[in-house]
């Protein structure tokens, strides 16, 4: 669907790099530290529960949001400074609307086609995504997965070589579902990267190359989809005084020690009960106190269990509707 | 099709397509120039004699509220409630291209407006001896101030509301912007308020560009300090999303 070259050169930099991306609204941080990148030619979800700080994110690197700490680069460009070089490299798909309520899908996809140098062919896209029939209603009569359909087909018109995605499936049926799903692979096997922010565990692991889970606005588990799943990468995450001596720390557990925020460090060891007693042994050398102590894993089984519960259905019968005891179920998974 | 046209023909064309809004400027004001001009209810200042004489420029004036000001409120509301402004953003088009074509669709309009109802007005036994630079000039500064305001309204405002306020102030205004009744028929008060608003003295100097009577140097100073005002505010309060 691009003329991008299908495969990447080895030592292509990633096509979106996210380092220690903060993001605040007012006294409420949504993003707090995170950090992963995404290649071309891949699918990367960033994957987690409602309000984990995903749309933020994805919207940090479309030029929406500001970040108060950290960087973002898309293709080498920062979203915001270099806005004007960057809009024509890269495809959006906002979680909704996003399109002129009285404006016909053939329309919309011509009126975008206008926007840049070499568009795809507007009716042979909407034909692709089965809107063609369709082509003479207004937006606003569509049904919420053909309008999901249009605006994916507005994010790829341009031949981007960046695609950002939110929630693309949301509401949409099975076969509409299946559509996107052939899209998005296409994309990626052009040269495309694919950035999807999702909190469907089940569409990650359809989709996905790579995954970026989030959780309260901190990645918990980065990488190929398969290793994220077994877990085999394993960290300690505590918090303490800011300023600790990392590298001392380090030396002595002899693992890499980081302080990924003020204040929160990162041991990349497995949490085994030795390494656990030397950290805590050094810190009582330190005088400093320990904050919390959390293994990745248990935060990432946390995660998982809260998305999970999302997709079942409700664990409690009653008649308080599905949504209250999904609310009710993420929250004693948060207790547990 | 560059950008630039395909946006305007693309906002051109919903507005057509938007029932309610052909209503506002054509419908509402053919209806009231030629109910009123053949009806004849409404006062005349002193020193006019024939009711299209004072209804005519009045209507005018009203048609460029409506597009400058109530049309572009409204659609820009929506298009800020839907996304559509958020998303633009992500595209190539740029801001300044998007202005450009909602600029260009609001003239484009207007002009269609003139074009009904001037004629409109002509077969109605209206004789206006014009004067272009003044009449130019007051629709240009006129448009700018309204949309100034309009702007305003959709960047800080949720869509409903935007549709709710400027239809209300479009009434108000054709009821105290001495549009189809005199300004000398409000009480003093109500008056001296509407003297500040832009829609009076911007209906003044049309009426002297039009061969009736003389526009004061206040009219020009309050319609001039509207195009400079709102328009700046406007852009330091929008929001886009």
């Amino acid at each position: 669907m691009s003329d991008a070259p299908s495969t990447a050169a080895p030592s292509a930099p990633p096509a979106v790099v996210v380092d220690g991306l903060v993001i605040r609204y007012g006294d409420l941080t949504a993003v707090d530290g995170v950090t992963f990148s995404a290649e071309a030619g891949q699918v990367t979800a960033v994957l987690g529960p409602n309000g984990a700080g995903k749309t933020s994110t994805i919207e940090a690197l479309e030029g929406y949001r500001r970040p108060a700490g950290g960087t973002v680069r898309v293709l080498g460009l920062d979203p915001i400074a270099d806005h004007d070089e960057l809009v024509p490299a890269i495809g959006v798909m906002l979680q909704s609307g996003g399109v002129y309520p009285g404006i016909r899908p053939l329309e919309a996809l011509q009126l975008f086609a206008a926007y840049y140098d070499d568009p795809l062919e507007p009716a042979a896209l909407l034909r692709r995504v089965g809107l063609a029939d369709r082509q003479d209603t207004a937006w606003r009569r569509l049904s919420g997965g053909e309008q999901q359909r249009l605006s994916l087909a507005l994010a790829v018109i341009g031949r981007p070589r960046v695609v950002f995605l939110d929630e693309p499936t949301a509401g949409l049926d099975v076969d509409g579902r299946r559509l996107v799903h052939e899209l998005v692979r296409e994309l990626a096997t052009d040269g495309v990267a694919v950035l999807l922010a999702t909190h469907d565990l089940a569409e990650a692991e359809a989709l996905a190359d790579h995954v970026v889970i989030v959780d309260h606005g901190r990645v918990v588990a980065d990488g190929p989809l398969a290793e994220v799943l077994t877990g085999t990468a394993e960290e300690i995450r505590f918090s303490a005084a800011t300023g600790l001596d990392a590298a001392a720390l380090g030396h002595r557990l002899g693992a890499a020690v980081a302080e990924a925020a003020p204040g929160e460090y990162l041991v990349d060891h497995a949490p085994d009960p030795g390494t656990i007693a030397m950290l805590t042994a050094w810190l009582a050398e330190q005088g400093a106190s320990l904050g919390d102590l959390r293994a990745g894993r248990q935060r990432l089984e946390d995660v998982f269990v809260r998305l999970t519960a999302d997709a079942a259905p409700p664990a409690q019968s009653g008649h308080d509707g599905a949504r209250r005891s999904r609310r009710a179920s993420r929250a004693r998974s948060r207790r547990t | 099709m560059s950008a630039l046209v395909a946006q305007t023909v693309a906002e051109l064309r919903l507005n057509l397509r938007n029932g309610e809004q052909l209503l506002l400027t054509l419908g509402i004001p053919v209806l009231l120039l030629t109910f009123f001009s053949q009806v004849e209810v409404l006062p005349l200042p002193d020193g006019v004699d024939e009711p299209i004489d004072f209804l005519a420029p009045g209507v005018l004036a009203l048609a460029v509220l409506s597009t400058a000001f109530t049309g572009l409120a409204i659609a820009t509301g929506f298009d800020r409630q839907y996304g559509v402004l958020k998303r633009l953003g992500a595209t190539p088009l740029g801001r300044p291209r998007l202005l450009a074509a909602k600029t260009a669709t609001v003239v484009a309009i207007e002009l269609a407006q003139l074009a009904v109802l001037v004629p409109v007005a002509l077969l109605l036994g209206w004789e206006p001896s014009i004067s272009p630079l003044p009449v130019l000039g007051a629709v240009v500064l006129a448009t700018v101030a309204f949309a100034g305001v309009a702007m305003l309204m959709a960047g800080t405002l949720p869509g409903l509301v935007v549709l709710a306020a400027a239809n209300g102030i479009y009434v108000v205004l054709l009821l105290f912007g001495d549009l189809v009744i005199p300004l000398e028929e409000l009480p003093g008060a109500l008056r001296a308020i509407a003297e500040l608003l832009p829609t009076a003295a911007f209906a003044e100097i049309l009426r002297a560009g039009f061969g009736d009577g003389e526009a004061s140097g206040r009219a020009w100073l309050v319609l001039g300090g509207w195009a400079v005002a709102a328009p700046a505010v406007a852009a330091r309060t929008f929001r886009w999303e």
